[in-house]
């Protein structure tokens, strides 16, 4: 278990357009280990991210996620992966509830309606999950977002500013439900700015966007 | 003339093309030596279109215009034809080649187009006695050229170059699928109110000059797709140069 | 709009009913085509159905079906309204109308599907869409047209059949080409 790698990146680079966001990466996270990316606005945070999770593939180097090749086995890595985006990948005419079930129908779970009912429930949404996703405010859109992921049960599980628009009570939820993901073995990518609470919860660091001198593999 | 030297011309031009596109040693000059021919070729075409080859029975002399309107437009229709197998190629095979082949050729191609089709209507105006007529011909060609600025307007408003190759290849191969239904639906659409005859009895020396004329635009038709390719290609490698100087970054414990 | 443009000529707006009817149709499409696709870029909610996984294949047929039913209902709509305001008679009968205006849904709604995807990701792109389509699908209109007019006016050579077999051929062909290009537009590599 310990040696086995969830995420293995390869001199990656990436460019959007004109412009490098990622350049010359190469990280290696063992299966279970949590990690914190660290770095400013525009650092290539978002970026690693999106590749990981196989919204985008790198432009240069190759990268492997739980044992895969992102760009030829993508479809396995999807089942296995889970993003929490600054874009909440919802409806905006569709409810809480509906956005959750399409996605537990497209994973083909036996009652995605009881399913997303209970984790509209942990996030604390019970009372709104009949509302059309339009009327929510950002901090809940997030909540819908983080039940989105839990929904698919994750190996791995990426999360870029999951505290971001959350207030101070909805911190300390989502500090408490990615503890709990990693305490059932979930290796986990954390990307924020709130680096005492990403301390708290990883055991590595990646800053990213500030290169320094050499090459540690 | 001969009856088969327009036909040599071709073959030595062709079999240059050829030599060009496998021995890459050759791609310094032998472009030069087809453009050249090029140029003679054309410094000679008006003797032979306008004075040797014989006038048209029934249209007279306004007929000569032929010589310059149909080599173009074969000319457009090779050039999207390059477009459609590179955007196929890119597809099948990301490469930085045929996307630069492929907006090379289709701009070449619409530029071809667009005056083989002015010359179309400008021949239209003495023997219809109208600029346009909706002839299947001329309304294929228009709704191609209308499609493929299209195709040029896409690649210029997508910044990504992945992005602007993958759609503009995908676009290309829907554009060049299209060709046949147009031709034919076009052809219906016009033949159920009109038919316009073409007389199929051809003079030959009127077909040397022809194809001596296609020759000519050939030449022509390499040599700009070729510079058209290398300014295209130039552009796109600087697009996507990798940062070589940037060093690695260095993962940390925390 | 259309009899506002062109002056009011009874016979001969009677004549055009089917061309008002489809350019109708057409201008509509780019508007319902542009929106299924807004609504999966306002939160990137094409990148969630893309990570669920759903396959790319998948979300073509979906999203193309879903168009072709929005543009068969809206033409629905307007049919009876074209038959009154140009005062047509419809020969052939309703329901051969009412087919004829589900396969030429059916062939605007392919290749728009594909084109729709590619122009919401361009800039420009309520510039870009029609500028795409439209050129690509005048060998369908030219079909609905004729076919609808036929159906309109009677067809008395027998022509209808082989407007159908274009539409027809037309439909298969960017299925088919939606069918195998659409992932390679919305995967992004």
């Amino acid at each position: 278990m310990a040696n086995e790698v969830a995420i293995d990146i390869r001199d990656v680079s990436k460019r959007y357009g004109p412009r490098w966001a990622l350049a010359r990466l190469s990280y290696s996270l063992p299966v279970g280990r949590s990690l914190l990316l660290t770095g400013h606005n525009g650092s290539g945070k978002t970026t690693l991210l999106r590749m990981i999770a196989t919204a985008s593939f790198p432009t240069a180097g190759t990268l492997q996620v739980l044992g895969k090749d992102s760009r030829t086995d993508r479809e396995a890595i999807r089942h296995q992966v889970a993003l929490l985006s600054h874009a909440s990948f919802l409806y905006e005419d569709l409810t809480a509830a509906q956005n959750l079930i399409v996605l537990g129908r497209l994973m083909g779970l036996e009652d995605p309606a009881r399913d997303s009912a209970a984790l509209l429930d942990r996030v604390g949404l019970s009372a709104r999950t009949d509302n059309p996703v339009r009327q929510f405010s950002a901090g809940m859109r997030k909540r819908v977002a983080i039940a989105r992921l839990l929904l698919k049960a994750p190996a791995l599980a990426l999360l870029d500013e999951p505290f971001g628009e959350l207030d101070p009570a909805g911190i300390a939820q989502m500090e408490g439900l990615i503890a709990e993901l990693k305490a059932k073995g979930t290796t986990l990518v954390l990307a924020t700015h709130m680096v005492e609470q990403g301390i708290r919860l990883t055991e590595t660091r990646l800053p990213s966007g500030a290169p320094g001198p050499g090459s540690t593999r | 003339m001969p009856h088969e030297t327009p036909l040599v011309f071709l073959l030595v031009v062709v079999g240059l093309i050829g030599v060009h596109l496998f021995v890459p040693k050759t791609r310094g000059w032998v472009w030069k030596v087809v453009a050249g021919i090029g140029v003679v070729m054309f410094a000679i075409q008006p003797y032979f279109a306008l004075v040797w080859a014989p006038p048209e029975r029934e249209m007279g002399e306004v007929y000569r215009i032929i010589y310059m309107h149909v080599p173009q437009v074969w000319m457009a229709l090779l050039a999207l034809t390059i477009n459609a197998v590179c955007s196929f190629a890119y597809l099948m095979k990301k490469s930085w080649v045929t996307d630069s082949l492929a907006e090379a050729s289709a701009e070449v191609g619409v530029y071809f187009g667009i005056v083989g089709v002015t010359l179309g209507a400008i021949w239209a105006k003495p023997t219809w006695g109208v600029y346009w007529d909706w002839d299947p011909r001329l309304t294929t060609a228009a709704i191609l050229i209308v499609i493929y600025t299209g195709y040029l307007a896409l690649r210029g408003f997508v910044e990504d170059p992945e992005k602007r190759a993958t759609w503009s290849a995908v676009m290309g191969i829907i554009a060049f699928v299209d060709v046949p239904i147009l031709w034919y639906s076009v052809q219906w659409w016009n033949s159920l109110h009109q038919t316009q005859s073409s007389p199929k009895t051809v003079d030959p020396q009127m077909v040397m000059v022809l194809r001596w004329s296609a020759t000519a635009f050939l030449c022509l038709l390499f040599v700009f797709i070729w510079h058209r390719y290398l300014a295209a290609k130039e552009t796109r490698m600087k697009e996507v140069a990798l940062p070589e100087a940037l060093p690695p970054a260095r993962p940390e414990a925390a | 709009m259309f009899n506002f443009a062109l002056g009011p000529d009874t016979a001969l707006m009677r004549a055009h009913a089917a061309g008002y009817l489809w350019l109708g149709i057409l201008f509509s499409s780019v508007l319902s085509l542009g929106e299924s696709f807004r609504i999966e870029s306002e939160n990137l909610s094409l990148d969630g159905l893309k990570l669920a996984p759903a396959d790319a294949r998948a979300i073509f047929i979906g999203k193309a079906l879903g168009n072709t039913l929005m543009l068969w209902l809206l033409s629905l709509v307007l049919l009876p309204v074209t038959i009154a305001l140009f005062d047509v008679k419809v020969t052939l009968g309703i329901p051969a109308l009412i087919g004829i205006l589900l396969i030429g849904s059916l062939a605007i709604s392919a290749p728009g599907t594909v084109y729709a995807a590619i122009a919401s990701n361009a800039r420009a792109r309520d510039v870009l869409l029609p500028l795409l389509l439209f050129p690509i699908l005048i060998p369908a209109l030219l079909g609905c047209v004729k076919a609808s007019a036929l159906i309109f006016e009677g067809d008395p050579m027998n022509q209808l059949a082989s407007w159908i077999r274009l539409l027809v051929a037309f439909n298969v062909v960017y299925w088919a080409l939606g069918f195998i290009l659409f992932p390679r537009v919305i995967e992004d590599d």
